[in-house]
């Protein structure tokens, strides 16, 4: 299957869809260009409307572009319809054959491909081992329970060995646990297999949790393209930085900047931080402070004065305010050390090189 | 915004799908051909005379004293039956939906009726109505000595289309009545409402709409009926009967044109209204589903006179279906009641065996035609986007605002002379072929129907699945979409059947003597007065109906793998 996985290229891809309601015209997707390189995982990670469905809906054939040409191993192929493209989808709802049982709802693209009919039954039962569904061919899809459905509609797409693996949301209809349990199992299915996947969602950590890259879209555009670690570090908008984790924006001006690096003024403060943004001298900024990367102290780098602390169980739950910013601080594992209480004053600490500007 | 590449993409791939493009084709053709041309033909034939266009034909039908009295008959008749079958449908809606019944036999007579007069031919009552209160019926005459009464006329077509009509009615409003959140009506109670306050200011408004749709419905039915007032009218002429005059006796059929063009513009004004306004109110302001079960009343001084009123309603009707076997088994109506099979030997001695085999053999041609010619038609409606798509389902409805009479109408103008009087295609006149048409474009609405409210219960992903897999349009409608509506297909097949063996009013005016229809000979034998004879012919009619739901329930318990998808999801 190795030589079967192919790279995705979307270049200006662009969409407009017209508003029922008012008769308006707007961009679903907005000049998207993408290089997905072949056998990685990528997820179009973003809020309800961003367009990422769009965006997957369009390589699987089931949408058009309106400009910009997508390509498939090197193939142009906007003018193919879905049945022709080496495609194959994972749905929301897993859309499953409901008069199939398993068996005959993994066969079934097979079946159009014309195979004989023994390639047919060993691939099938191959694939169902695959994704630990065997005995279970005769089933009737409305026997299997949620998850188990998902595996075979995971199976369905793997026995076609396509060149792009699509999913769309599909663990939304799982509960949390499973949630959890099931995109573990994608992951490790991807990586055996070596197929390409594209995957769309709007949960942070799925996409944290399973991809080689996260391409975050917003309003039809795409803000980052990074490893999970990059988005996580150095995202390159407030947006993403707010939309990836729990982030504390504190107000800061820029006095100097060199490379990578910039001093700002804080709160009365001049400290030394990172610049990724590229930041000017003079420019107003953001701090941002992830809360898990402060701490409250007897001694630290800014004023602060605590309005809230709850205990959490894993954590101590603190908001503060530094001048008159409100900033959350959590505190993992905080046995030993002082616990501040709603009104005592404190200082704001933090290694400065694990935080940046915006 | 954009040259809108999309447009062209999406032109692109319809384009490749070959099945697809013969689908549409193949139904475009039919549609214009079967359902657009011949009405076409009447207009011409109505506006169009010695090479220019005139309105002296309109004229000249405009000022006939018969047409005015047609017309006015034709909305008087109308109201009435709208009116009170809309009343009777509610009752029997709000009795089932809200009273608590004494016994579970009312509500099995309940279904009984409202399931009669589908699989009955459309005159059955009027046959009953005139055995039963006619110059010798047996109430009138035998029970009660009146020699001298009239049940002709515009009493009697209103009496017996309410009954056969109420029934839709009642399936509606029972829908509507169902989907009333139960707490409005709780919350008004708990405000200090009577009950008839609660039912004045709640029930009623929210129904207001369904009711309107109802009484459009039943008005269309009603204008549009044939056989009824053709059998119990006497002298009162409907539009529907005036035109069948008109050719048969007056043989002026560009005549017959002009009445048929006006009765079409009325059935298809009210079907307009009905469906692109109504159906939408009604949806409005009845969207949610009732949050939890319905508190029934259970006070006798309701319960009491309203069960009574639906129980002699109800009884009514099925002793007027009763009245068909029986008429068909006394040896003389009105004189001797005495139990002999001589009809039943009469009609297969004359030209019973032909009749059934006829009527059977076409009908069971229409039936699979009809059903898989509205499950497509459902398909492309629901699930393809097309630039056609809005006149096929447009057409497609149509036909259901179109009178049979009217339909005949334009099939003589139409096909008697050839495509356009060129004299292509004439063969098809008089053909057994040109009654499967008329057949399945009788059918084919309620088939559309119950198709596309089916396909929109199947979430879209299923059917796209299929197609990322690698099947084609054609493949995924028959492994994927045709299975998960086996329910709508097998019930629309036998709809079909029923509604074509049943069907007159279209039929009567192309069918040639190469062809018996057992409904023809009904009417032809009823209207010579011989009752025995008609009564022996639509009681073998409602065996074979019937049979075929039986049939059609037992199947589907059988094959019914969609309906156990269903329950168990």
């Amino acid at each position: 299957m190795e030589e079967q996985k192919k790279g995705v290229r979307l270049e200006n891809i662009s969409k407009i869809y017209t508003d029922p309601k008012t008769g308006k015209e707007f961009y679903a997707v907005e000049d998207i260009t993408l290089d997905i390189q072949p056998g990685t995982f990528v997820t179009l990670l973003g809020p309800s409307g961003c367009g990422k469905t769009t965006t997957l809906r369009m390589i699987a054939g089931f949408e058009s572009p309106d400009r910009g040409e997508i390509y498939l191993g090197g193939e142009a192929i906007n003018s193919l319809t879905p049945n022709k493209r080496d495609t194959a989808m994972v749905f929301q709802s897993y859309a499953l054959l409901p008069h199939y049982n398993v068996f005959d709802n993994v066969a079934y693209g097979l079946k159009i491909r014309k195979l004989p009919r023994e390639e047919i039954r060993r691939r099938v039962l191959d694939i169902l081992k695959l994704v630990e569904m065997e005995g279970m061919e005769s089933r009737m899809t409305n026997q299997l329970s949620g998850g188990q459905q998902q595996r075979v509609a995971l199976a369905r797409a793997l026995v076609l060995e396509p060149g792009v693996l699509l999913f769309d949301e599909p663990l939304s209809n799982l509960d949390a646990k499973l949630r959890v349990t099931m995109r573990t199992e994608i992951r490790k299915i991807q990586q055996k297999v070596g197929i390409t996947a594209i995957y769309v969602t709007h949960d942070q950590s799925e996409a944290m949790s399973i991809s080689d890259k996260i391409i975050i879209m917003h309003k039809g555009r795409v803000e980052q393209v990074g490893t999970p670690r990059e988005i996580y570090y150095h995202p390159t908008s407030r947006f993403v930085a707010d939309f990836i984790g729990e982030t504390n924006f504190v107000p800061a001006k820029i006095v100097s900047a060199a490379g990578e690096k910039a001093v700002i003024d804080v709160a009365g403060r001049r400290l030394e931080v990172n610049n990724f943004a590229h930041g000017r001298p003079g420019e107003e900024a953001a701090l941002v402070i992830r809360p898990e990367a402060a701490a409250l102290a007897e001694e630290g780098l800014l004023e602060a004065e605590v309005t809230l602390s709850t205990f959490m169980g894993s954590h101590q739950y603190y908001q503060a305010l530094v001048g008159s910013m409100e900033v959350q601080i959590t505190d993992y594992n905080p046995m030993g050390r002082r616990i501040y209480e709603a009104g005592e004053k404190a200082w704001l600490d933090f290694d400065t090189r694990g935080v940046y500007i915006l | 915004m954009a040259g809108r590449q999309s447009a062209r993409l999406e032109r692109k791939k319809f384009f490749s799908d070959p099945v697809l493009i013969g689908m549409i084709a193949v139904l475009l053709v039919f549609l214009a051909l079967f359902i657009l041309y011949p009405l076409l033909m009447l207009l011409v034939d109505s506006f169009y005379a010695e090479g220019r266009l005139t309105l002296d034909i309109f004229r000249r039908v405009l000022s006939l004293q018969r047409f005015q009295t047609a017309f006015t008959n034709t909305l008087a008749l109308g109201l009435i039956t709208g009116l009170a079958s809309t009343a009777l449908g509610l009752l029997f809606a709000y009795v089932e939906v809200y009273v608590k019944l004494r016994t579970r036999f009312l509500e099995k007579l309940f279904s009984l009726v409202s399931m009669l007069p589908v699989v009955s031919p459309p005159f059955v009552l009027s046959l009953s109505m005139i055995m039963l209160f006619g110059r010798s019926g047996l109430i009138t005459r035998s029970i009660l000595g009146i020699y001298d009464a009239n049940i002709y006329g515009l009493k009697g077509i209103a009496i017996v289309q309410t009954l056969t009509f109420f029934p839709v009615c009642y399936l509606m409003l029972k829908g509507l009545l169902k989907n009333i959140d139960p707490s409005l009506e709780e919350a008004t109670r708990d405000m200090g409402a009577g009950r008839w306050k609660v039912f004045t200011s709640v029930t009623l408004p929210l129904l207001l709409p369904g009711l309107g749709n109802a009484f459009l419905v039943t008005f269309i039915e009603s204008v549009a009926d044939f056989a009824n007032p053709m059998l119990i009218g006497g002298s009162y002429d409907t539009l529907a009967t005036t035109i069948y005059l008109q050719v048969t006796g007056a043989y002026d059929s560009t005549g017959a044109a002009a009445m048929a063009v006006v009765l079409l513009s009325l059935t298809v004004v009210l079907f307009l209204i009905q469906k692109y306004y109504l159906e939408k109110k009604t949806a409005a302001t009845l969207t949610g589903k009732a949050s939890r079960a319905r508190m029934l009343i259970g006070d006798k001084s309701v319960t009491r006179p309203l069960t009574v009123l639906c129980g002699l309603v109800a009884g009514f009707v099925l002793l007027m279906y009763i009245m068909v076997p029986f008429g068909a088994l006394f040896t003389l109506w009105g004189r001797d009641y005495s139990l002999s099979l001589k009809w039943f030997r009469y009609v297969f001695k004359t030209s019973g065996i032909k009749a059934f085999k006829d009527s059977f053999m076409l009908s069971l041609i229409a039936a699979p035609i009809t059903a898989l010619l509205s499950m497509v038609i459902s398909y492309l409606v629901v699930k393809k986007d097309f630039r056609s798509k809005g006149f096929i389902e447009f057409v497609s409805m149509l036909a259901m605002a179109v009178p049979g009479t009217v339909l005949g109408i334009g099939y003589i103008r139409g096909y008697a002379n050839g495509l356009f009087r060129t004299g292509v295609m004439s063969g098809l006149y008089g053909t057994g072929l040109i009654l499967i048409i008329v057949f399945v474009v009788r059918s084919l609405p309620t088939g559309t129907r119950s198709g596309i409210s089916a396909l929109y219960q199947i979430d879209k992903s299923i059917e796209e699945s299929a197609y990322d897999m690698g099947a084609g349009s054609g493949r995924v409608f028959m492994t994927v979409t045709l299975p998960l509506i086996k329910d709508s297909f097998f019930s629309g097949l036998v709809t079909a059947f029923v509604r074509s063996i049943t069907a007159i009013s279209a039929i009567i005016l192309l069918v040639t003597p190469d062809f018996l229809l057992i409904t023809c000979q009904i009417n032809e034998q009823a209207e010579k007065g011989n009752y025995g004879v008609a009564c022996a012919y639509a009681t073998i009619l409602i065996a074979i109906t019937y049979g075929a739901v039986l049939l059609m329930n037992a199947l589907m318990k059988q094959f019914g793998t969609s309906r156990r998808i269903k329950e168990a999801a």
